[in-house]
């Protein structure tokens, strides 16, 4: 067992429970043993650093002073989301670049009784845990389900390959690990253009249809491939192409179902873990179709919060003229 | 130094625009460094919404055009993609620096539209009140505000996220809040201004 400190981020109890629960469940098959950081806070996403400086950076690093004091000689923290990875890595990285700004998070540190010392740490994402410390041999031994059949658009987004200040990636924007895993698992990867383009981030909430280009274009391209699913490595991007993507059709007026699903999620199938067990089912563009090809069934969604009957194909919904749309 | 010998004949305080935004930019911004090659602009996914391209906006941050540069909407356009970044000749923490302007805008109440920095400051507020980010009071204070005509459309959404249980609807607190706070506090008493 490879023990390591773990940063889960806000996103992983709530919209990415199916990511957590998929992690959770390959962790031990993986030899991977994760301790959390413990009381961490809110890395402050990209919005934070948009408002302040000091401040921003002092809120990610009172999760990597907390994290420093809990390791026992291993220096490494691991994050699951691709932008609470680079914040934290990016504050390690900038603190060390420029010491002043070190030593003003480190005063506003210790009014917390904490301090941190940039370098202290490396901070590394869960995909690089599996590819580079657990390797693609010993995921391939674990496989007993392999996803033969299953067409896969793999999809990295923005900031695990950017900018990548410890170079552990084989390219900025063309990186070919996540492939490489995906067929370890005996997935049909698809050579996948818009692999490190953009979700969009906090667009969705801002300004709404430059999201819904952003998320149009990498699902058009997908199904143009004649992808299955797409395979993400973030909350974010798996909240943006998944839970949007009905808006997005309605805006274009199309009619995409592109299920989006996690890594691990994939891992957990090709490992033989029951589908209940990686969250599947959780996602709001269903995968049941797609996953029927290699023999998994989704199991249907949790009955107690009863939504009002849904329809397959989408709800009634009320539909705004298309002018006022394009307004918002 | 030189800079402040420079000030001194002129009290224009525009000519160190550059200067300043570079220095309130985490880490070193290496924004001096620009040559204007516009290779930021012509690999932006969002450069068909800006005002102004990343190059663009440099150029006026480099003439003094303080008012034009924090008004431009272009920060608030930048999805943080890095392609820009990585592809910069000069190392430009391009994106670093578009939140420099983003919190410049901010304080000095130049930004055109509401909605970017609202939601910015409402994801802060409920950070710094729980300590994790609350999506659903984040979404809910933020749609009834700004888009009231978007709320049909998002329902269903909303549903689904509450029904497949990834969405809460009571926030998380961390227990070290007042720790947390305290730390805040003083970090905003040492921001550079
Ligand atoms: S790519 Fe870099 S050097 Fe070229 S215009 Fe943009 S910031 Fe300047
Ligand atoms: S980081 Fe921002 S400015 Fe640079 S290419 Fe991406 S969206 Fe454009």
């Amino acid at each position: 067992m490879k023990k390591y400190i773990f940063y889960p981020g806000c996103a992983m109890d709530t919209s990415a429970k199916a990511y957590n629960e998929s992690m959770q469940a390959v962790l031990a098959p993986l030899g991977l043993d994760f301790e959390e950081v413990h009381d961490w806070n809110c890395c402050g996403a990209t919005e934070y650093l948009g408002i302040s400086t000091v401040p921003a950076y002092a809120l990610i690093s009172r999760n990597l002073a907390l994290a420093a004091r809990q390791t026992n000689g291993d220096r490494t923290v691991v994050a699951s989301c691709s932008a609470c990875y680079l914040n934290l890595a990016k504050a390690d990285y900038y603190m060390a670049e420029r010491p002043s700004l070190g030593e003003l998070v480190n005063v506003a540190l210790a009014e917390g009784g904490l301090d941190y010392t940039p370098g202290t740490l490396e901070i590394r994402h869960l995909l690089d845990i599996i590819i580079n410390e657990v390797g693609l041999d010993a995921v391939k031994e674990r496989v007993t389900h392999p996803l033969k059949g299953l067409r896969v658009a793999p999809y990295l987004g923005c900031m695990v390959p950017r900018p990548d200040y410890k170079k552990r990636w084989s390219d900025y924007e063309y990186p070919n690990e996540l492939d490489r895993l995906l067929k370890a698992l005996g997935a049909e990867v698809i050579d996948f253009p818009l692999k490190t383009h953009c979700c969009g981030g906090h667009m969705t909430q801002i300004s709404p249809t430059t999201a819904f280009e952003l998320i149009r274009r990498l699902i058009s391209s997908a199904d143009h491939h004649k992808a299955d699913v797409m395979v993400t490595v973030c909350p974010m991007c798996q909240l943006n192409l998944d839970a949007y993507q009905n808006e997005t059709n309605q805006y274009f007026h199309t009619n995409y179902k592109m299920p989006i699903l996690f890594f691990t999620q994939l891992i957990g199938l090709a490992f033989g873990i029951e589908a209940k067990k990686l969250g599947l089912g959780r996602e709001l563009v269903s995968a049941r179709e797609a996953l029927s090809r290699i023999g998994v069934e989704v199991p249907q969604e949790e009955p107690e919060v009863k939504p009002r009957r849904k329809k397959p194909t989408g709800l009634p919904m009320p539909k705004m003229p298309v002018n006022e749309e394009k307004t918002l | 130094m030189a800079a402040q010998v420079f000030r001194s004949s002129d009290p224009n305080p525009n000519l160190r625009f550059l200067e300043e935004v570079s220095a309130r930019t985490a880490g070193v911004s290496r924004l001096e460094m620009c040559i204007q090659c516009g290779t930021c602009g012509g690999s932006c996914p969002s450069s068909v919404d800006m005002d102004h391209t990343p190059r663009m906006l440099f150029a006026l941050i480099r003439a003094g055009l303080r008012e034009a540069a924090l008004s431009s909407n272009t920060p608030w356009y930048c999805v943080s993609c890095y392609h820009c970044v990585v592809r910069c000749p000069q190392d430009v923490h391009i994106a670093d620096v578009m939140y420099t302007l983003k919190s410049m805008a901010i304080q000095e109440k130049l930004y055109k539209e509401a909605t970017a920095p609202d939601f910015s400051q409402t994801f802060v507020d409920m950070v710094e009140t729980y300590g994790r980010s609350y999506e659903f009071g984040l979404a809910t204070r933020h749609y009834l505000k700004h888009f009231p005509l978007r709320m049909p459309s998002m329902a269903p959404m909303g549903l689904g996220m509450l029904s497949k249980k990834r969405m809460d609807i009571t926030p998380t607190r961390i227990e070290g809040m007042d720790q947390l706070k305290a730390i805040l506090t003083r970090a905003k008493e040492l921001e550079v201004v």
